[in-house]
């Protein structure tokens, strides 16, 4: 007998797990970056080559995780929160790990090569950035529990805590940021101008995930909103 | 009449068969339907969802099902137009109990949430309005039960709303939800157990009352209803006591030990919407079959004041009973591992908005249909921004079995009336 039911027919699969899953594993593919900069500051290049290979299974699991949301996603579904609001959050988490995937994929190819000089606050750089994915993991999975108090109370209460400290983290990150590039600036007279360039656009993209990362926060905090 | 003391065995047996297998089907979809969202949510398992279907499916249909199995026996077809060719509300509450039956087998095969009410009622209608005569169906009655269905999912997904609601107020908002859970839960069992014990007093068992000599107040039936709500309340508290807090667990989901002070607050609304369900959709079956022994045992006497004999009733549980545990049981499997979205603070704001709709039209008389009110309840919370997905599509093709079950059951009814009419009628 063929089956159809209406009460099982009327549940959707809720968009709340995955778009947490999601966001998982594009910071745990962000979170590569630190030992892929270490291996490349020791110019250990095998171990680079094979983090970034790890880099980009993550980075492909995610565009499947994506793919399948959107399938997930028809018109008809009835949702606590904005369909095209989860959209944009996810196409802003699946962009973190694209620019990771870019960055390394760079700094592969080129063997780049970072000044001594810059090493330490290059580290605590891409620290920085990481820790601001990972604060805006955290507010992600409170999307569950969100859910749960259907968007009151003191969840959101927690949650815009969660993301004032995930603005405050970015901050940190700019200031990092502008930081290094002006002692980039001091190095730079004296360095091939090529790979200055490339430096400088690496230093960009990784100031950009943290970016992202804040750009999901806010994101999130419009569903708060609704 | 002469076709009732010779052929009056073969139709009662025939309408007996009929029953059964129409009883048989709302074991099989609709119980699952009513229970589906307990399990579902974890709430119960699916041995525990079918001992308390089983119970309280045959608590209601006895307790609090008299209404509507008399609206369905004699309120649609108006009994005047039949007084002088009862033989005909025989053959045609056959063929509706057929009809119905047939209608729900083929939609079942095919895949389409109809609604046993619907199709019953389509038949009944059909029969009398095409087979004897316009004036042959009540229609004052029918165009309010036809109101009702739409009425009844708007007034449980109201009621389902303004309840978790509630329950977001004053529990999942909170600092502490899990001890404002425990302390508020014993008042919503209340609510469950002072409404049911209501409705039964004022509606299912007045006659049962009067046959024995006790005619209770208002003020006595409403003293009553509150001792049993106290009753429920005591055994659920009992429960609750035994809810421990698991703070490992919450790490998480902060609610994890929330919710399962509403999975035993799932346990009483899940029996209450087995009762209301037992106390409408039970009808759907045993009230044709009654039509039909009432008048072949009466000698052809439509008024004729006869109670309903209780294997009528039984046969209607037992038919459940079978359904649920021959086929019943799969569907309901199928559906809580369809539906593991639900959780139970959500499952069982649903299940009291239904529940409680259900037994008020119950109590009124009006057969509605238990799914679609259910499916109302579930709106309700997911407007109340309670639940990720919610699948629209669903409420469409509701509307679409709507208007393909009542002509469909409608034309089978009279096709298998004038069948009737000629094997057995003069």
């Amino acid at each position: 007998m063929a089956f159809s039911n209406p009460i099982s027919n009327l549940f959707g699969k809720s968009p709340i797990l995955p778009l947490q899953d999601h966001m998982s594993l594009v910071v745990r593919c962000a979170t590569q970056l630190e030992p892929f900069f270490e291996a490349a500051i020791a110019d250990n290049w095998p171990q680079a080559t094979n983090i970034f290979n790890q880099i980009v299974e993550y980075e492909n699991k995610a565009d499947e995780l994506k793919k399948d949301f959107r399938l997930n996603m028809p018109n008809s579904l009835f949702m606590p929160v904005p369909r095209g609001d989860l959209l944009s959050i996810l196409a802003q988490q699946d962009e973190i790990a694209n620019t990771t995937k870019d960055v390394c994929g760079i700094v592969l190819g080129r063997e780049m090569d970072i000044p001594t000089a810059l090493q330490t606050d290059f580290m605590g750089f891409v620290q920085s950035a990481i820790e601001t994915c990972q604060k805006a993991l955290t507010a992600i999975n409170e999307l569950d529990e969100l859910l749960e108090t259907g968007f009151t109370g003191q969840e959101v209460k927690f949650v815009k805590k969660l993301i004032r400290e995930l603005d405050a983290q970015e901050q940190k990150v700019d200031k990092k940021e502008l930081k290094l590039r002006h002692r980039l600036f001091k190095l730079e007279a004296d360095m091939p101008p090529v790979d200055v360039m490339f430096l400088y656009s690496t230093i960009d993209n990784i100031g950009a995930i943290a970016d992202t990362a804040e750009r999901v926060g806010n994101s999130l905090e419009l569903l708060l909103a609704k | 009449m002469e076709l009732f003391t010779e052929h009056g065995t073969i139709l009662i047996i025939m309408a007996a068969m009929f029953g059964f297998f129409m009883a048989w089907g709302v074991g099989a979809n609709d119980v699952a339907n009513a229970m589906g969202t307990s399990v579902g949510s974890k709430a119960l398992t699916i041995k525990q969802a079918i001992l308390i279907a089983m119970v309280f499916e045959f608590a209601g249909a006895y307790l609090a099902g008299g209404e509507v199995t008399s609206t369905i026996r004699k309120g649609i077809v108006d009994s005047g137009v039949f007084t002088n060719q009862p033989d005909l509300l025989v053959f045609g509450m056959l063929s509706a109990l057929l009809a119905a039956g047939t209608w729900l087998a083929i939609a079942s095969f095919m895949g389409w949430p109809v609604s046993t009410t619907h199709s019953i009622v389509g038949a009944i209608v059909g029969f009398a309005a095409v087979g004897v005569s316009y004036d042959a169906v009540n229609w004052s009655k029918v165009s309010t039960i036809v109101a009702s269905w739409v009425v009844s999912p708007v007034m449980a997904g109201t009621i389902s709303f303004a309840i978790f609601r509630s329950v977001q107020r004053l529990i999942l908002i909170q600092d502490n939800p899990f001890e404002r859970a425990k302390k508020y839960a014993p008042m919503y069992m209340f609510a469950v157990g002072f409404l049911m014990a209501m409705v039964t007093l004022l509606k299912g068992l007045k006659h049962v009352f009067k046959d024995i000599g006790i005619k209770l107040s208002f003020g006595e039936n409403a003293l009553v209803a509150v001792g049993f709500g106290i009753l429920v309340t005591i055994i659920g508290t009992y429960l609750l006591s035994k809810v421990e807090r698991d703070e490992s667990k919450e790490e998480g989901n902060r609610f994890y030990n929330v919710e399962k002070v509403f999975a035993v607050l799932m346990i009483f609304t899940a029996c209450s919407m087995a009762f209301a369900h037992g106390s409408n959709d039970v009808a759907n079956a045993v009230g044709p079959l009654a039509a039909v022994v009432n008048v072949v045992n009466a000698g052809g006497d439509i008024a004729a004041k006869s109670s309903m004999p209780s294997w009528i009733l039984l046969l209607g549980g037992g038919g459940i009973v079978v359904g649920l545990a021959t086929y019943g049981f799969k569907v309901m499997g199928t559906i809580g591992r369809k539906i593991t979205e639900l959780t139970p603070s959500r499952g069982f704001a649903a299940e009291l908005g239904a529940a409680a709709t259900v037994v008020l039209a119950s109590g009124t008389g009006l057969p509605i249909s238990t799914t679609h009110t259910l499916v109302g309840a579930v709106l309700g919370v997911g407007m109340a921004r309670g639940i990720g997905a919610l699948n629209l599509r669903m409420v469409g093709s509701i509307f679409l079995s709507w208007v393909v079950t009542l002509p469909a059951g409608a034309a089978l009814s009279i096709l298998f009336f004038f069948f009737f009419k000629g094997v057995f009628g003069s």
